[in-house]
């Protein structure tokens, strides 16, 4: 049995995940746990949200986020992908950085329009 | 110059924004928002993290997203920001002293004023950290600006003090940056952030939590070297003998945040020493009539979301003022915090002929596991409700039926926490 | 080769720098840090003492009385913030009204004026905020309190503009005296001089044996303070002392700051570092209680800053002025501990008296720079604010929240003679990062403007002395 915290919401809810049951979720107070409990447990996965230089733009960075999550093991490798680039202005909220970025289906898209 | 407005907002961020949408929804014609920095959003733009907007939106959206469907709102509802542009003082006359680069003095009359400035954080100083006067040392939040707006990198080897929220979500941070962050001191026997920020700000990076414990020596006369953490005790005071060493080179400081109100004081404003803002009634009205307070600048808030809700209630509340909707008021309750409830907002509720509810918004005084919520009139038991889980860090609602309020013995109602 | 070196800029190095630029005199200032006033100037009480606490027939005594009355002139002159304040010495015992009683007395052979014993009720209608159970108090009203580094500052700048070379991160390493000629090595580089003064500070002793002088000891001691919000700063509108202790010790003081802060300290402990300004706990919970004693009110959980300044002192329990025994030529500003910065323009007319008397001849100049404004955005009405933004639109960018800082007026500082090149630099000039929040929301943006002014990266402006850089580098780079 394994106890975690959810992390969909703040409200951080303690959920016992049974590997034993085919990962049976208890303790959570909405469905988005039961989903949570299973993936934490067997293909743990985080949003990173991070910036990048921009040329042109009010500040020398804007701010991006991985459009899906990505799994845990890949977090730096997602995050040094974002080095040495630099994008231009005028970027908008959901513009595309990177795409299919390690080979996953989410992208480091722009989460502020500069 | 001299300018005219029915509503002015001082502050642009989260609470001014959706305070200026809801007067203007309510009836307000001329409405101004009146923000110092380049851009609108407040320290949204700085918290480039997720997890705002569930419930107001449904949706998780970082602060930059989440400020701008607020900016949009406004853009629609034709509501003028003032960028640029910092308020000296403000008078009973609901008169606004302002300065800016491009008109220089600015006189704004106002009639109805929201504050809405936020807060600042507690500094080295205020919790006076002994030790050397080396560079190294920040508060949480100034380093969040430097990293996610200035673009820099502030150290490499950091020790966080205070495991709330923003103490975790630099940890994270700087984690993701490259930083290597070594430990995250807590002086209480439990953090005062969000679990699901010890998860994936902490956990995930294997970042020690050390409760219970407080820095007490800071050794680098140039750059911080490193910090000496002891354990304390029940009182929060050092253990001789517990002294741990940890060489790094940065300091963030996550110890506190103090609403931000030289306006309201000048003003003359009551202020709750609970709070250290605003005493405010129901709609978010201060003692001075006309002036109402929402957002960090009234308490301290843990989400984005309730901090809309409440400058919602103001806007409404200012535009009312303005367009003179007199209700009448059947009568003026006092709230008071009792045991184990820091405190409690609203200070004041007055009753009235449309409202059939009132929220109440506390928070308790420590962790508290299977505790009942009473308010009570006198002796009198008005509402009790069983709460499973309680935090300081976890702003508490429970909602009081108006019909509840109408017949008490005494004009006060405490609200306090029965373990 | 220069006619005089002043080695150390803190206030009396300037003081004496612009008292010497009144004459027709070359003049180089050597200042080890990389700005002026940055030691033992930079971290005091900030009061020109009224003269009572001085040894009669001290040179402490003769400096501080004579040193207050020019600093009242140079600080309307050079427009450096200075605010008249009495002095309260607060007994609360009989022992005390004894204490008391001595310093009224050497208060009026020093020639204090004013000088008196109030009973408590006379006390406590000038100053409320005294502790009600006090006995008596000596009571003087010629005192001030000061803005210590815009002292030094303000002088400093204006011995430059009158011709001073002010040499920063100069610090002596080796004295030669070659003839009658001084060769002076410093971190900057290498200066010859006629005459040399020593204005070192918690190093002055240091510096002396450069020149083989061995019969200075320097014995440093530390003082911490309390720095409280101005909320705090209202409750008083005087400088309160506790009788001094059994052992002498003056004691923990209480005063307002010309910024409208309220300090406590300092306490006292020896430092074999003259660098060494790091705050120590247990002591600073001591200075609460001390505080307390004269000034029940105060509310320490107001508290914003600490801070510890180290009082230069030598086994002479005096100021030590005049020609060296060691090297003629040489001359010792050396041990000014309290009352330094009240004694400081007296020990440069001093200075100058010492020259005459080594045989530098000495003539005043027919024109010397001796004024200077500062613009203070925050203390102009409304049409004055107007006039300036319109004149220069940067005076309408407030950047210090706390203290109401505009751009222009950190820009103005920038453009100044003795250019500010750090966080604090400007902090000093200015006064942008010493309010309530520390810095936390102006520090990102004065950085910005410094970095543009002085064309720099922003990585490479400091907090203050050399390696105290506080950004490491830019996002995103490297592997």
């Amino acid at each position: 049995m394994k106890e975690i915290i959810c992390i969909v919401c703040p409200k951080g809810c303690h959920l016992q995940v049974d590997e034993n049951n085919g990962y049976k979720v208890t303790g959570n107070k909405c469905t988005r746990g039961i989903v949570y409990g299973e993936k934490e447990v067997t293909n743990p996965t985080r949003v990173l949200t991070s910036i990048v230089p921009i040329e042109g733009g009010m500040y020398s960075c804007c701010t991006v986020k991985t459009s899906e999550d990505i799994p845990k093991e890949k977090i730096m490798e997602v995050m040094e992908l974002l080095k040495n680039i630099k994008i231009k202005s005028p970027v908008n909220i959901g513009d595309i950085v990177i795409s299919n970025i390690c080979g996953t289906k989410s992208n480091w898209v722009v989460t502020k329009n500069m | 110059m001299d300018i005219n407005y029915d509503v002015v907002i001082v502050g642009g961020g989260p609470a001014g924004l959706a305070a200026a949408c809801s007067a203007k929804e309510n009836g307000a014609k001329k409405v101004l928002v009146i923000e110092r920095d380049i851009e609108a959003g407040g320290i949204l733009n700085q918290c480039i993290h997720n997890g705002f907007g569930l419930h107001i939106f449904k949706e998780e959206l970082t602060g930059p997203e989440y400020a701008d469907r607020y900016e949009k709102m406004a853009a629609d509802l034709e509501i003028e920001i003032m960028l640029n542009t910092m308020v000296l003082s403000i008078n009973k006359e609901k008169k606004i002293h302002a300065v800016n680069a491009t008109n220089g003095v600015l006189i704004i009359q106002a009639q109805a004023i929201i504050l809405a400035m936020g807060c600042r954080e507690r500094t080295r100083g205020a919790i006076a950290i002994p030790g050397d006067r080396g560079a190294g040392i920040f508060t949480a939040g100034t380093a969040q600006r430097y990293i996610n707006i200035e673009g820099y990198m502030v150290g490499k080897n950091v020790v966080i003090l205070g495991s709330g929220d923003i103490g975790l979500i630099m940890a994270r941070r700087m984690t993701l940056e490259g930083a290597n962050v070594l430990a995250c001191i807590e002086i209480c026997p439990y953090s005062n952030g969000l679990n699901r920020n010890i998860v994936q700000c902490l956990n995930d990076y294997d970042i020690p939590l050390y409760l219970s414990h407080t820095i007490t020596n800071v050794i680098g006369k140039e750059r911080v070297e490193k910090v000496v953490i002891s354990e304390v005790d029940e009182n929060k005071n050092p253990i001789e003998g517990s002294e741990i060493e940890i060489n790094c080179d940065t300091l963030l400081l996550s110890v506190g945040l103090i609403p931000e109100n030289e306006l309201s004081k000048e003003v003359g404003i009551e202020l709750d020493p609970r709070t250290k803002g605003a005493v405010v009634y129901e709609n978010m009205e201060t003692n001075i009539s006309g002036v109402f307070g929402c957002g960090n600048v009234v308490h301290v808030h843990d989400l984005v979301d309730f901090v809309s809700e409440e400058s919602v209630r103001a806007g409404k509340g200012a535009a009312e003022y303005v367009l003179k909707k007199k209700k009448s008021i059947k009568k003026v309750v006092k709230v008071y915090p009792g045991e184990h409830i820091s405190y409690i907002i609203p200070q004041k509720i007055r009753i009235k002929n449309d409202v059939n509810k009132t929220q109440l918004f506390f928070r308790v005084d420590n962790v508290y596991k299977n505790g009942k919520i009473i308010v009570k009139d006198g002796d009198d038991i008005l509402i009790e409700i069983k709460r499973a889980h309680l935090a300081p860090g976890e702003m508490e609602k429970i909602t009081i039926p108006s019909s509840k309020l109408e017949r008490l013995k005494y004009n006060n109602i405490v609200l306090e926490l029965l373990v | 080769m220069y006619d005089v070196l002043i080695i150390g800029c803190g206030i009396v190095g300037a003081s004496m720098a612009y008292e010497l630029t009144k004459y027709n005199v070359s003049v180089c200032v050597c200042e080890r840090s990389n700005d002026v006033a940055n030691g033992v100037t930079k971290a005091n009480s900030a009061i020109l003492h009224s003269g009572f606490d001085c040894p009669v027939g001290s040179l402490e005594a003769k400096y501080n009385i004579r040193g207050i009355k020019l600093a009242k002139e140079i600080c309307e002159k050079l427009d450096i913030e200075r605010i008249q304040m009495p002095t309260f010495v607060v007994a609360f015992d009989d022992r005390e009204i004894k204490e008391a009683e001595k310093l009224y007395e050497r208060g009026v052979e020093n020639g204090v004026t004013g000088i008196k014993m109030l009973k408590p009720e006379e006390a406590l209608e000038i100053e409320p905020a005294l502790n009600a159970k006090m006995v008596a108090a000596l009571y003087a009203p010629e005192s001030a309190i000061v803005n210590p580094w815009e002292y030094a500052i303000a002088m400093a700048e204006t011995a430059v503009k009158n011709g001073a070379c002010v040499k920063l991160e100069s610090k002596v390493e080796k004295i030669d005296k070659i003839d009658d000629k001084f060769v002076v090595v410093t971190s900057s580089g290498t200066y010859e001089a006629r005459y040399v003064i020593n204005a070192a500070g918690a190093f002055s002793a240091d510096v002396y044996k450069l020149v083989g002088g061995t019969e200075l000891e320097q014995t440093n001691f530390c003082g911490q303070y309390h720095v409280l919000d101005k909320s705090q700063g209202d409750l008083l509108n005087s400088i309160v002392f506790p009788c001094p202790d059994e052992n002498g010790f003056k004691g923990v003081l209480v005063a307002p700051t010309v910024h409208g802060n309220l300090i406590v300290g300092p306490d006292a402990y020896v430092v074999e570092d003259g660098d060494d300004v790091g705050t120590v706990s247990p002591l600073l919970d001591e200075l609460k209680e001390q505080g307390h004693k004269t000034v029940p009110s105060i509310d320490f959980r107001e508290s914003i800053h600490q801070f510890a300044g180290v009082r230069p002192n030598t086994q002479i329990p005096d100021f030590v002025i005049g020609e060296s025994k060691a090297c003629k030529n040489f001359i010792n500003l050396a041990g000014i501990k309290s009352p330094g910065l009240s004694s400081a323009p007296a020990i440069a007319e001093e200075g100058i008296n010492i020259l005459r008397e080594c045989g530098l001849f000495l003539t005043k100049k027919d024109f010397y720079v001796d004024h200077r404004i500062r613009i203070k955005f925050r203390k102009l009405n409304i049409e004055e604010k107007e006039k300036l933004i319109k004149e220069n639109s940067s005076y309408g960018n407030i950047v210090c929240r706390c203290e109401t800082i505009t751009e222009g007026e950190i820009v103005e500082a920038i453009h100044r003679p003795i250019v500010p090149r750090t966080i604090d630099a400007i902090k000093r000039r200015c006064n942008a990062g010493l309010g309530r929040c520390q810095g936390g929301f102006c520090e990102p943006r004065v950085r910005k403007i410094l970095a543009r002014e002085l064309e720099v990266s922003p990585l490479d402006i400091l907090m203050d002395e050399p390696g105290t850089y506080i950004l490491t580098s830019k996002i995103k780079e490297g592997k």
